[in-house]
């Protein structure tokens, strides 16, 4: 005979229920009106009351915001800073995760602190000086400096997150491979690298997206040579409502694709399963 | 495999090992034959791990040396040592297929495809790896897995084969089955091995020969039954053999052996000192009724094929093993006899033997 779950469980069950579906709501009600807005022709925006369903589906609208002045520049010049942004980042920051999963060397913890610790300083305080120095060194409005901005900004993640995939691809295979006629290096790239690849690439993913959101940094160094995000703030109050709709939305989607990529790796990091 | 000429003996010279402050390996050195199937036998901590790992290169040594054959092997990185190893974790990479896994050694020699794919299906036959060449390593059992690192490390045809508890991570019946398969594969393949174990009953079946370690030094090397029989210290007694081996605390004078609650009449000559000894006995060479060791029984255990009562003589509890028809009642007075010449003798203070 089964037994009928009792009352207070069911309480519970449904207060555990109704929270989560009120917290998901209130991440995917500004997403869904975004992404609503996008593709919707642009007086749709201004109509009132808003339908939940939208009557009309059109690229109109997407396609006025790409097609606006500057942006497929400030789009190129945001891959391209993203691009040099992973490549900074995975060269500086897998080594030093690899050397944090694999050695005990003295000084190891605090080194381990100081990574954590450099995530303490607001970026909005860092601008100043960097813009300052940046301008010394002849990196301002340069997409370098920018990249070099993101890259210090991402590294302790890529850091944090590489340590995490190189601890779990055990040692004694690299030893393994070491005793069968490899050297230290050959045996990284042959057996500890490919076994690595899905949580490296997992860095690069999310290291593009703290580049391609990142708007601060990027506004307050560069001019000419905006980056999308900056590019966006720096027409948003002169654009129409529909434009930041447009320009909302072109920019989320990387990072939601990101997530569904990101999320095994993320709760691993975080201590999930 | 190709030909029984593949043979070195390996020579370990005063190798001594630290981590940090806690020494590994203490002023090690050990003779292998070539052929011999060594085991490197203690508990856990005791360094031989560390010693095998320094045999195999994956480990420097901060002082001594080692010889494989007639080269002297100590600053050389693994890849050539001319050696092979099986892993505790068998480090059977999850990213190749068993084929992949046990050519993979060759394929870093750069040896001939077409001999490649021979020496692969020969490794396979070997340990039974046929029908799972193409299946990657988390579609294996446990065993199966085990197996695959020994076939990779078989085929490489290194005259040393250096194992780690390849089978402590299997159940206890695959265990006897696989221990039973090493030893057919030393048999047929004659590498000088050598194994590590803290299991004894895996050592005593397995050894031509047993270096028993404690503290990061070689206690006794000998054969298993040498070892056995003859310890050379009584941790080696108590170390080996289940049950461990008995010991009496006490002195002797005038032709008795006498000590907390007992007294018997020993035929050996008392040591010039007056030392306190241990006498080291084993259970199955204690006998039941007509001896002159008087003891009281405390529980009688039925095994099976024997049964083992322990009683105390004295104050010490002893282990005797006797037919499994033995009637004794707990608390019953019985008289223990010892078989001659197969008793120990230990100095109580270092727990050395006496010769």
């Amino acid at each position: 005979m089964v037994e009928r779950p009792s009352a207070r469980y069911l309480l519970d069950r449904g207060l555990v229920y109704g929270f989560a579906v009120l917290l998901a709501l209130w991440v995917l009600v500004p997403f869904y009106f975004i992404g609503v807005a996008a593709f919707s022709p642009r007086d749709a925006v201004f109509e009132y009351p808003k339908e939940l369903v939208p009557s009309e589906l059109t690229a109109e609208t997407m396609a006025f915001f790409v097609n606006s002045r500057g942006v497929i520049p400030s789009v190129i010049n945001s891959l391209a800073v993203a691009a040099i942004t992973i490549t900074f980042a995975l060269v500086l920051g897998a080594p030093a995760g690899y050397a944090l999963a694999r050695f005990r060397f003295p000084g190891r913890d605090g080194f381990q602190l100081a990574v954590l610790a450099t995530k303490m300083f607001p970026i909005s305080i860092l601008s100043i000086p960097l813009a300052v120095t940046f301008l010394r060194l002849g990196l301002y409005d340069n997409l370098i400096g920018v990249a070099l901005v993101h890259t210090a900004m991402a590294l302790p993640f890529v850091i944090l997150v590489t340590s995490g995939v190189f601890v779990a691809v055990s040692h004694e295979l690299e030893e393994a491979a070491q005793t069968l006629g490899c050297t230290r290096l050959g045996a990284f790239r042959r057996v500890a690298l490919p076994l690595a690849l899905p949580g490296l690439a997992a860095a690069a993913i999310f290291t593009f997206v703290i580049s391609w959101n990142e708007v601060f940094a990027a506004s307050i160094l560069t001019l000419r040579n905006r980056t999308l995000p900056a590019q966006v703030l720096s027409t948003l109050a002169d654009s129409p409502l529909y434009y930041k709709f447009a320009g909302g939305f072109f920019m989320v989607v990387p990072a939601i694709i990101f997530i569904f990529f990101m999320r095994k790796y993320l709760l691993n990091l975080w201590g999930g399963k | 495999m190709s030909g029984g000429t593949l043979v070195a003996g390996i020579s370990i010279e005063g190798v001594t090992k630290t981590y940090g402050k806690a020494p590994a390996l203490r002023d090690v050195s050990l003779e292998i034959r070539e052929g011999e199937f060594m085991v490197l036998l203690g508990p856990s901590g005791c360094g031989k791990t560390t010693l095998l790992r320094t045999v195999a290169g994956l480990e420097r040594v901060d002082r001594g040396r080692v010889r494989i054959g007639d080269r002297d092997v100590t600053d050389l990185p693994p890849r050539d040592r001319n050696i092979a190893m099986v892993f505790q974790s068998y480090a059977v990479f999850p990213h190749m297929t068993v084929g992949q896994n046990i050519g993979f050694g060759l394929r870093m020699k750069r040896r001939p495809k077409d001999e490649i794919r021979r020496r692969v299906a020969d490794g396979a036959e070997l340990l039974g790896l046929v029908p799972y060449l193409d299946r990657y390593p988390a579609q294996l059992s446990g065993g199966q897995r085990q197996r695959v690192a020994v076939a990779r490390a078989v085929v490489m045809d290194a005259p040393v084969l250096l194992m780690d508890e390849p089978l402590s991570n299997l159940d206890a019946l695959l265990r006897l089955q696989a221990r039973a398969d090493l030893k057919r594969l030393h048999n047929e393949v004659k590498r000088t091995t050598i194994y590590v174990t803290h299991d004894q009953v895996e050592a005593m079946s397995m050894g031509d020969r047993i270096a028993v370690m404690r503290d990061g030094v070689i206690v006794q090397v000998d054969a298993p039954m040498e070892i056995y029989d003859r310890p050379a210290t009584q941790f080696v007694g108590s170390f080996i053999g289940s049950p461990p081996m008995n010991f009496l605390t006490g002195t002797l004078g005038g032709g008795t052996f006498s000590g907390d609650g007992f007294s018997f009449p020993t035929g050996r000559p008392p040591v010039s000192d007056g030392r306190t000894l241990l006498m080291g006995v084993r259970a199955e060479h204690l006998t039941l009724g007509g001896g002159d060791i008087p003891a009281r029984v405390l529980v009688s255990e039925p095994l099976g094929s024997h049964a083992l009562i322990t009683a105390m003589v004295g104050k010490t509890p002893v282990k005797v093993q006797v037919p499994i028809d033995t009637r004794v009642q707990p608390d019953e007075e019985i008289r223990l006899g010892i078989q001659p010449g197969l008793v120990r003798w230990m100095d109580q203070a270092t727990g050395e033997a006496l010769p």
